[in-house]
C-alpha cells in the first residue's frame, strides 16, 4: 500500500517534471522553426543557441506584475487559469510512455493509471478544456476577451464530435478501449492503425489542431482582430498558465495521437533495450509538434464561417462515413 | 479499482498544487503599482466604448445544442465499438439505424439553416 | 483499505455540498461551477464502485456538454446573478418545481427501497462490486446491445425529436434577431454589410 504510493508519487513527478520541461522547450522549438522557415535566427541570445530562452520566460513572467482589472468577475477570473491548466496536465495520467520494466526487482508500469477506458478518459478530459476559455472570457469584461471565448468554445465543441468520432474507426478495429491495449496490438510498423484508417488519421489530426486552438484554427486568439482573444486581460503566471496550458494541450493530443495510430512506444529493438521504447515515443510526439509548427508556418487563418462550415459540412460527414465503412468491414 | 483512480486524483491535486504555487509566486514576485488606466479593460489605448453585457447571437446556442446530441451519439459508439465483432451483423445494424436516425436529424438541421454562418 | 474509505466520504460531502450550493448561490456562473464540482465528485464514486465506464460518461456528458450549454444559457441571456428574474404567470409552473422535486424523492424512495429489499447481491457497499467485470464496457456494451436494444433505438428517436425541437425553437429567435439587425443598420443611415453581432 505504501510503497504503492510511493511509487505512483515518483512516476507522477517525473512525468509532470518531463510534460513541463516538453512544454518549456515547445516553445522554444517553435520560435526556432518558425523563425528558421522564415529566415530569421529566432532566440540566440540566453545561453548557447539561445537554449536557455524558456528559463528566461519563465523567470520574467513571474516578476511582471499581477494586473487584476477593476470590472472583472472576481472569483472566475481568479480560477480560469487554473481551470485551463489542470485538465491539460491530467491526460497525462493515461498515456503510456514505454514498455513496462522492471526496476529494483519490481515490475513496474510506465503509466500512471492503466485505465481499461483509457480512450473515455481522453475525450473526457479534452471536453473539460472548453471552461477555463469560456470563464476567463466571460469573467475579463473585456471586449476583446468575450469574443474569443465564444468564438473559441464554439469552435471547440464543433471539432470535438469529429475529434471523438475518428477514433472510433480505431476501435472498430482494435476491440479494446485501453491505451496499452492499442499499443500491445501496433507492434510491427505495419500494425500501425495509420495505415488501416488513414481518413481516421487525417481526421484526428485535423480536429486535434482546432481543439487545441492552435493555427489555422487559432481564431480565438486571431492576434490581428481580438488582440489576444480570452487571455487580453491577464498577464503574469496566471497568463504563462493559459500558455502553459495551451502547449501541455499540443503535446496532450500528440501523445495520445502517437499512442492511436503511430504504436506508441513500439520500435524495433525495443525487447532488447527497453529504455529505447522511450525514446520511439518521445520521436514520434516530436514528429506531431513539428507537423504542428509546420502548419501554422504555412497556413493562414481561416475566417470564422469558413471554421463552422468546414467542421460541421465536410469533417462531421466524412467521420461519419468513415466509421460506417469501417464498421462494416470489421463486421463482415 | 483504487490503482486505477488513485494516481489520477493525485494527480490532479499535485498540479492543482503547482497552479496555486504559480498565482502565489507572482502575487508575491511581481511588483504591484496602481494606476488609474491600468484597471481598464485593453481597448488599444482609447476610451471603452459599448458594454460587453449584450447577449449572445442564439447561433451559438444551436451549435451547444446540436453538439450535445452528436455527443450522446459518439458515446454509444464507444461501448459498440468494444463489442463490435461479437455482435456481428445484427449488432451493426442496430448501429445503423441509431447512426441514420441521428443523420436525418443533421440534414434536417442542414435544411433548415442551422449551420449557416455567415 | 482505510484510504479507500476517506476517499468515499471526501466525495460524498463534496458532491452533497456542491449540489447544494448550486441551488443556493445567486450567480449563475457560481451555479454552473458547484454543479460541475459535483459531478467530478460523483464520478469519483461511480469508479470507486467499479463502474469505470459510468463514471467516466458521466464526465464526458454531463460536464463536457450539458454543464457547457448551460454556461451558454448563462451566457446567451448574459445572466450575471442579481437580476430579478420574476415569477412564472401560469401558476401551474411557479408549483412545478416543488412537484418534480417530490415525485423525484418518491422514485428515490422506492429505487432505495427496491434494490435493499431483493436479492443481497445488489447492494454492494462502497468497496466495490461483487461481480468481477460489473461496469466494464464489454458487459455494458452487450446490454446495451441486446437487453435493452429498444430504449437504445429509442433514444436515438429522442435525439431526433430534440433536433427538430431546437431547430423550430432557435429559427424563431434568429428571425427576431436578424430583425433586430436590419433595424440597426436602417437606423445607421447606411446599407453597408456591417455585421452587428
Amino acid at each position: 500500500m505504501l510503497e504503492m504510493v510511493i511509487i505512483t508519487l515518483l512516476k507522477i513527478i517525473a512525468v509532470l517534471a518531463v510534460v513541463l520541461t516538453g512544454c518549456a522547450y515547445s516553445t522554444y522549438l517553435e520560435r526556432k522553426v518558425v523563425a528558421a522557415m522564415q529566415h530569421r535566427i529566432g532566440p540566440s541570445y540566453a545561453g548557447p543557441y539561445g537554449l536557455l530562452q524558456p528559463l528566461a520566460d519563465a523567470v520574467k513572467l513571474m516578476f511582471k506584475e499581477d494586473i487584476i482589472p477593476d470590472n472583472v468577475e472576481r472569483w472566475t477570473y481568479a480560477m480560469a487559469p487554473a481551470i485551463s491548466f489542470i485538465p491539460a496536465l491530467l491526460t497525462f495520467a493515461v498515456v503510456p510512455f514505454g514498455m513496462d520494466m522492471t526496476i529494483f526487482g519490481r515490475e513496474i508500469k510506465m503509466v500512471l493509471s492503466d485505465m481499461n477506458v483509457g480512450v473515455l478518459f481522453v475525450f473526457a478530459i479534452t471536453s473539460m478544456g472548453i471552461y477555463g476559455i469560456v470563464l476567463a472570457g466571460w469573467s475579463s469584461g473585456s471586449k476583446y476577451s468575450l469574443l474569443g471565448s465564444i468564438r473559441s468554445s464554439a469552435q471547440m465543441i464543433s471539432y470535438e464530435i469529429s475529434y471523438g468520432l475518428s477514433i472510433v474507426g480505431v476501435l472498430f478495429i482494435a476491440n479494446t478501449l485501453s491505451l496499452s491495449e492499442l499499443i500491445a496490438q501496433q507492434e510491427t510498423i505495419l500494425d500501425w492503425f495509420i495505415f488501416s484508417q488513414p481518413v481516421g488519421f487525417l481526421l484526428y489530426v485535423t480536429c486535434a489542431v482546432a481543439e487545441t486552438n492552435r493555427a489555422p484554427f487559432d481564431l480565438p486568439e486571431a492576434e490581428s482582430e481580438l488582440v489576444a482573444g480570452y487571455h487580453t486581460e491577464y498577464s503574469s503566471m496566471r497568463f504563462s498558465m493559459f500558455f502553459i496550458g495551451e502547449y501541455a494541450n499540443m503535446l496532450a493530443v500528440s501523445a495520445v495521437g502517437t499512442v492511436f495510430f503511430l504504436g506508441g512506444w513500439q520500435g524495433p529493438f525495443t525487447e532488447q533495450v527497453p529504455i529505447l521504447s522511450f525514446v520511439w515515443f518521445f520521436v514520434k510526439v516530436f514528429m506531431f509538434m513539428f507537423v504542428y509548427i509546420w502548419l501554422r508556418a504555412t497556413f493562414p487563418r481561416f475566417r470564422y464561417d469558413q471554421l463552422m462550415n468546414f467542421g460541421w459540412k465536410i469533417l462531421l460527414p466524412l467521420a461519419v462515413v468513415n466509421t460506417v465503412v469501417t464498421g462494416f468491414f470489421v463486421v463482415l | 479499482m483504487f490503482e486505477v483512480f488513485f494516481p489520477i486524483l493525485m494527480l490532479a491535486l499535485i498540479v492543482g498544487g503547482i497552479a496555486a504555487a504559480f498565482i502565489f509566486l507572482s502575487i508575491v514576485l511581481g511588483k504591484r503599482t496602481r494606476l488609474g488606466a491600468k484597471g481598464r479593460p485593453y481597448e488599444c489605448g482609447i476610451e471603452p466604448m459599448g458594454s460587453t453585457q449584450d447577449p449572445v447571437p442564439v447561433k451559438f446556442y444551436m451549435v451547444a445544442i446540436s453538439f450535445i446530441l452528436f455527443d450522446i451519439e459518439v458515446i454509444f459508439l464507444y461501448p459498440y465499438a468494444v463489442v463490435a465483432r461479437q455482435l456481428g451483423l445484427f449488432g451493426f445494424i442496430e448501429i445503423l439505424i441509431f447512426i441514420t436516425l441521428i443523420m436525418v436529424g443533421y440534414f434536417y438541421e442542414l435544411g433548415r439553416g442551422a449551420f449557416k454562418w455567415d | 483499505m482505510t484510504l479507500d474509505v476517506a476517499i468515499f466520504f471526501i466525495s460524498a460531502i463534496v458532491a452533497v455540498f456542491g449540489a447544494t450550493m448550486m441551488i443556493t448561490v445567486r450567480n449563475p456562473v457560481a451555479s454552473v461551477l458547484y454543479l460541475l464540482v459535483s459531478f467530478a465528485a460523483q464520478a469519483v464514486l461511480f469508479i470507486q464502485l467499479g463502474a469505470l465506464f459510468l463514471g467516466v460518461v458521466l464526465i464526458i456528458v454531463y460536464v463536457g456538454a450539458i454543464l457547457v450549454l448551460f454556461l451558454f444559457v448563462v451566457m446567451l441571456l448574459n445572466l450575471r446573478g442579481g437580476e430579478d428574474l420574476g415569477q412564472p404567470s401560469r401558476p401551474m409552473s411557479r408549483f412545478s418545481k416543488y412537484l418534480i422535486g417530490a415525485l423525484l424523492l418518491v422514485e428515490l424512495v422506492f429505487v432505495i427501497r427496491g434494490s435493499a429489499g431483493g436479492t443481497d447481491q445488489t447492494v454492494t457497499g462502497m468497496m466495490g462490486p461483487v461481480v468481477e467485470t460489473f461496469g466494464s464496457v464489454q458487459d455494458v456494451g452487450m446490454l446495451l446491445f441486446t437487453t435493452y436494444l429498444y430504449p437504445f433505438e429509442l433514444t436515438g428517436v429522442l435525439l431526433l425529436v430534440a433536433i427538430v425541437g431546437a431547430v423550430v425553437i432557435a429559427k424563431r429567435e434568429t428571425e427576431r434577431e436578424a430583425a433586430q439587425k436590419k433595424q440597426l443598420v436602417e437606423e445607421r443611415g447606411h446599407s453597408s454589410e456591417e455585421k452587428v453581432s
